[in-house]
């Protein structure tokens, strides 16, 4: 069983999740990002890799000091591009992530926890815009070549994260 | 000629997205357009020349919401085509992850995709604000559906537990027990849902329609029985392609399916409920007397009413499973592939979802067929919108939009499940 209640590393409790599809072509950006962490073996860190659905979210972020989402996102812009969010310094744009599976999705159970005081003390979504989210299994490369920057970006994060976390 | 036409580009609280259009000329619903964008059929597609084995896991990913539905309907279709037959716990297994996705899904549904609309909110995010307990309740609710997923199936999403011939690794009797202490709290909570839904206001609306669900000798339906109807159809599951019929219309790129000569049907809790009431376990059955609901219900409104009666079967007979079970011994049976046909119908939350396999002696899938609840209902969601439409012409305009898309989630439509996969369009300001 899943459970969100155990961290390799108690004192850090930093998760990340993939969010998206396999068979939606970029709608595989996030489980493809979560693999990259994943491979990095970073002590502490947890990866799950979700299809995205909101409640799941909340359940399995319940515990954790420090979050990052990766998911796809259709906000207009050059496919490829890397979007930050942190929950902690504004409202996550619902519509950006309106194309996903859920209408009940990342955004809006980033909101729904802010509202119920249910949000993780950090949370960063990095959403990556698709260019292709018609049946497939492979990333357009515009957003495969945006992975090693997310994940980079992502690693500092959560380097960030743990020294905040260390003793002073 | 007054003309006037209400908009709706892309429904909100609708798994998936869909668009929404309705022209009215002279008081009435000159056209109703439920646009949904699908693709060449894709996963079954994606299934030819796959082994058989792999179609629970592949038809999982069709749905973030009912991945268990898909894997149930593939591993029971796979079975009758190899003539395997599991024993009385699998059998339980089997119904009890199947429970725990309908509670999931109907509480997500309820609070958190339909509460808004007769509470009068525009979305859940909003609603919390002000009705923090009621949703608090339904998240509760939908974690325990989780878990139960989750012990059972391995994940809460994408179970991968679940194969053909039964499941990978049962779990152990004593793994189930923390469980049944929660769904009896779960269950308190679904019968306060049931008196909490039961005094929503509900537009007058009736229409005389044809229900279908599958109905079993004993229990409330899951995995397995003939497909019944209110107007006379009574047939295996095996004859569904016989009586009902895909069609492809020229809004929408979903196909639209149909009861050969009978028209329009609708399929999912409602239809369930009416054809299956005496099913239902004494408890829910009490519950439903008690919020006014007769054992026939003819307003879709009132569909999340019964999906909470749902709510409250699903944890009151999921607390019975785990009082019984026993761990199967083998977790699974042995499958021979052979060349054969294999057909199932199961009850996924929405309603009926049907696949049949043709697969060959190596065991390779040859062709595949599957038919989502949305798929079913989308005719009747159209029809339903025009009635009302019509009747209630007089209303202002937003409130009759707020109606309309209000009437469409009444069928908790999964587009991502009907489209299998569409095409969003965002739509900004």
């Amino acid at each position: 069983m899943v459970s969100s209640h155990h961290y390799p590393d108690e004192q850090s409790r930093v998760l990340v999740i993939g969010v998206g599809n396999p068979y939606r072509s970029d709608d595989g950006f996030g489980l493809a990002a979560a693999r990259q962490i994943e491979k990095k073996a970073l002590p502490g860190v947890k990866v799950l890799k979700e299809s995205g659905e909101g409640g799941a979210l909340m359940d399995l972020w319940e515990n954790a000091a420090a979050v990052i989402i990766f998911d796809t996102v259709q906000t207009g812009a050059e496919p490829g591009s890397i979007h930050r969010f942190a929950a902690d310094s504004g409202q996550v744009p619902e519509d950006y992530f309106h194309y996903s599976t859920h209408l009940f999705g990342v955004a809006e159970a980033v909101e729904l926890a802010r509202v119920l005081g249910q949000l993780p003390p950090h949370l960063i979504v990095y959403g990556v815009n698709a260019k292709e989210l018609s049946p497939g299994t492979e990333l357009s490369p515009e957003v495969a070549k945006a992975i090693p920057e997310v994940v980079e970006q992502a690693v500092r994060d959560i380097n960030a994260f743990k020294a905040a976390k260390q003793p002073h | 000629m007054k003309s006037k036409t209400l908009k709706v580009d892309y429904l909100a609280r609708v798994e998936g997205e869909g668009g929404l259009l309705i022209r009215i000329r002279d008081g009435e619903a000159a056209e109703v357009k439920l646009k949904i964008f699908e693709p060449p059929r894709f996963f079954e597609a994606l299934l030819r020349g796959r082994k058989f084995s792999e179609a629970p896991d592949i038809t999982a990913r069709i749905c973030g919401i009912c991945p268990v539905a898909y894997q149930m309907c593939a591993v029971h279709a796979m079975e009758s085509a190899f003539g395997v037959r599991v024993g009385e716990q699998l059998r339980a297994l089997r119904r009890l992850i199947y429970l725990g996705e309908w509670i999931e899904s109907h509480a997500l549904h309820v609070f958190l995709l339909h509460a808004p609309d007769f509470l009068g909110y525009e979305d859940a995010i909003r609603m919390a604000k002000d009705h923090p307990a009621v949703v608090e309740r339904g998240l509760r609710l939908k974690k325990t559906g989780n878990e139960l997923v989750a012990v059972v199936g391995g994940r809460e999403i994408h179970p991968v537990n679940v194969r053909v011939g039964g499941f990978y690794k049962a779990p152990g009797r004593r793994s189930l027990f923390p469980l049944r202490e929660r769904l009896e709290r779960a269950r308190e909570e679904a019968l306060e849902t049931v008196r909490w839904a039961a005094g929503l206001s509900f537009p007058d609306f009736e229409r005389d329609y044809h229900f279908v669900a599958l109905r079993h000798p004993a229990e409330y339906p899951l995995n397995e029985g003939r497909l019944v109807s209110n107007k006379g159809l009574e047939i295996p599951v095996e004859k569904y392609e016989e009586h009902f019929v895909e069609e492809q219309v020229p809004h929408s790129h979903a196909l639209h399916s149909t009861l050969k000569g009978g028209g329009e049907y609708i399929v999912g809790p409602i239809a369930r409920y009416n054809l299956n009431f005496d099913r239902l376990s004494a408890l829910a059955q009490e519950a439903a007397r008690s919020a006014g609901l007769a054992s026939v219900c003819r307003n879709p409104f009132k569909s999340i009413l019964i999906r909470c009666v749902e709510l409250l079967h699903a944890c009151d007979e999921a607390i019975g499973i785990i009082e019984g079970y026993e761990e199967p011994e083998p977790p699974a049976l042995a499958t021979e592939p052979r060349p054969a046909t294999g057909y199932s119908c199961t009850e996924a939350p929405r309603g009926i979802l049907y696949h049949r396999y043709v697969v060959d002696g190596g065991g390779l899938i040859r062709e595949a067929k599957i038919v989502p609840p949305t798929a079913q209902n989308q005719k009747v969601i159209e029809s339903d919108l025009r009635e009302f439409v019509t009747r209630y012409s007089v209303m202002p305009e937003d409130e009759l939009l707020w109606r309309c898309e209000q009437a469409v989630r009444n069928y908790d439509p999964c587009i991502s499940c009907a489209t299998h996969l569409l095409r969003p369009r965002i739509v900004r300001g």
